[in-house]
């Protein structure tokens, strides 16, 4: 608490914007997946699956809590209690997880970019943010060592395995450069080291770091960047898994589980 | 790293609440004491006579986590050493792996769980962030027969921090704790 006290008005205001959005990307893509449990290809990747889901909600938690401690508010209250239009989450993740070659192409994407953006994350002068992104990321190696092979497996599958992949990669590429979407205090997160690079170097550090390996799987990727309103849009698959994941809390004001 | 698992405790009340939380198993897996797996920081007993416990989670969404601050509050509160019991969640430094004490590894080993594998001593860093370093890592040995004819089936278990192994000389299927 002394750490985010001694931060004025808008620098606080900028990190908690930047948590938000950290935490909803993790919350939303771990519902996303944990719809896999119990129908997921083959049972190893039904614990699998399952597993990183529980670990994604985790790290949503640690963030929200984070958040909470920045804002003087309840995590549980931000994480369940807002309307779908008030989430924060990249455009990757409002789309349904449709087959299995889609949930495989997001998590690749997803996974790759929170790589990038965790390494940065891990240098932020916010010391409770530094230790946190230092400890996810470890735990992430191994989601990120998951979807590697995955992507993999299904590219070097005959079709229509890696027919689906390669759409699936195709239709998402748009909506996966909005993780690195401008956040409204980034000049003020970069300015005090809060965030350690602006969000256009995370980016073209992805960028370099995937197109080498989906370009021979998806064929050439438009040359985009992520758009302003990147972590606004809201779709009806996003406001389906809303009503969803806020049920619990929805039906019984005050819960706690 | 293991001796940094247990500093010398500055007050007769603290070596007494180090005993007590040696004493309290692991949730998931009881063979071990939260001591000798690590998950304890620090432990302080401030001039009002409050203690002050750090605990460091094996990984950020583990479910256990509540039970053990739940635990700990409620042994260390009958020890009567301290007026009240605080248990703070801390990254820094973060959990890993080395923290685990020789003892703690044995503890491990003997209940079925192959400790976790560690890097080779020429490597620098601890930093497990890179996909290369994980792929480098030797295989599990397994608890049940040393062999380290063994294959990973699964880097996912049954709980977030537990792999899923098979040896191929006893042909027994067997789990791993995670190294992170």
């Amino acid at each position: 608490m002394t750490v985010a006290d001694a931060l004025d008005a808008p620098a606080r205001a900028a990190l908690a914007e930047l948590l938000l959005t950290l935490a909803d990307d993790e919350l939303v893509i771990g519902f996303w997946d944990s719809e896999w449990t119990g129908i997921a290809p083959v049972l190893e990747e039904d614990v699998a699956t399952s597993s990183i889901a529980q670990d994604e909600i985790g790290h949503a938690k640690a963030l929200y809590e984070l958040l909470a401690e920045l804002t003087d508010d309840d995590p549980d209250r931000i994480a369940f209690g807002r309307a779908a239009e008030e989430y924060r989450h990249a455009a990757l993740l409002n789309h349904a997880r449709g087959d299995w070659a889609f949930s495989a192409a997001r998590r690749y994407l997803y996974e790759t970019a929170d790589a990038v953006r965790l390494a940065s994350l891990a240098r932020s002068a916010h010391a409770p943010l530094a230790a946190l992104a230092g400890k996810i990321r470890r735990e992430e190696t191994y989601h990120l060592m998951h979807a590697d092979a995955w992507l993999r497996r299904l590219a070097d599958a005959p079709a229509p395995a890696s027919d689906r992949l390669a759409d699936a990669l195709r239709t998402l590429w748009p909506d996966a450069q909005e993780v690195f979407a401008p956040l409204e205090g980034e000049a003020e997160l970069t300015r005090r080291g809060l965030l350690s690079e602006p969000m256009t170097d995370l980016h073209a550090a992805w960028q370099r770091s995937v197109r080498p390996v989906l370009e021979p799987i998806a064929g050439s990727l438009e040359e985009i960047g992520p758009s302003p309103d990147g972590r606004q849009r809201r779709t009806e698959d996003f406001r389906w898994l809303h009503r969803e994941m806020t049920m619990v809390a929805r039906s019984v004001e005050g819960a706690t589980w | 790293m293991s001796a940094t698992a247990r500093p010398a405790a500055a007050s007769d009340a603290e070596r007494r609440i180090w005993d007590e939380l040696a004493a309290i198993p692991d949730p998931e897996i009881p063979a071990i004491g939260l001591v000798d797996l690590g998950v304890i920081g620090s432990v302080a007993v401030d001039d009002d006579g409050a203690a002050w416990i750090e605990l460091l989670p094996t990984f950020v969404g583990c479910p256990a986590i509540g039970v053990m601050q739940a635990e700990i509050e409620r042994r260390v509160g009958a020890l009567g050493v301290a007026k009240a019991v605080e248990v703070r969640l801390s990254f820094d430094p973060p959990w890993t792996s080395e923290r685990i004490t020789p003892e703690g590894r044995e503890r491990l080993r003997r209940s079925g769980f192959a400790p976790p594998v560690m890097p080779p001593p020429t490597e620098a860093g601890s930093g497990l962030t890179e996909l290369d370093v994980l792929d480098t890592l030797p295989p599990a040995e397994c608890p049940y027969c040393g062999s380290r004819n063994t294959t990973l089936e699964n880097p996912f278990g049954p709980t977030l921090c537990r792999a899923i192994y098979h040896c191929a000389d006893c042909r027994q299927p067997f789990e791993q704790m995670k190294r992170v």
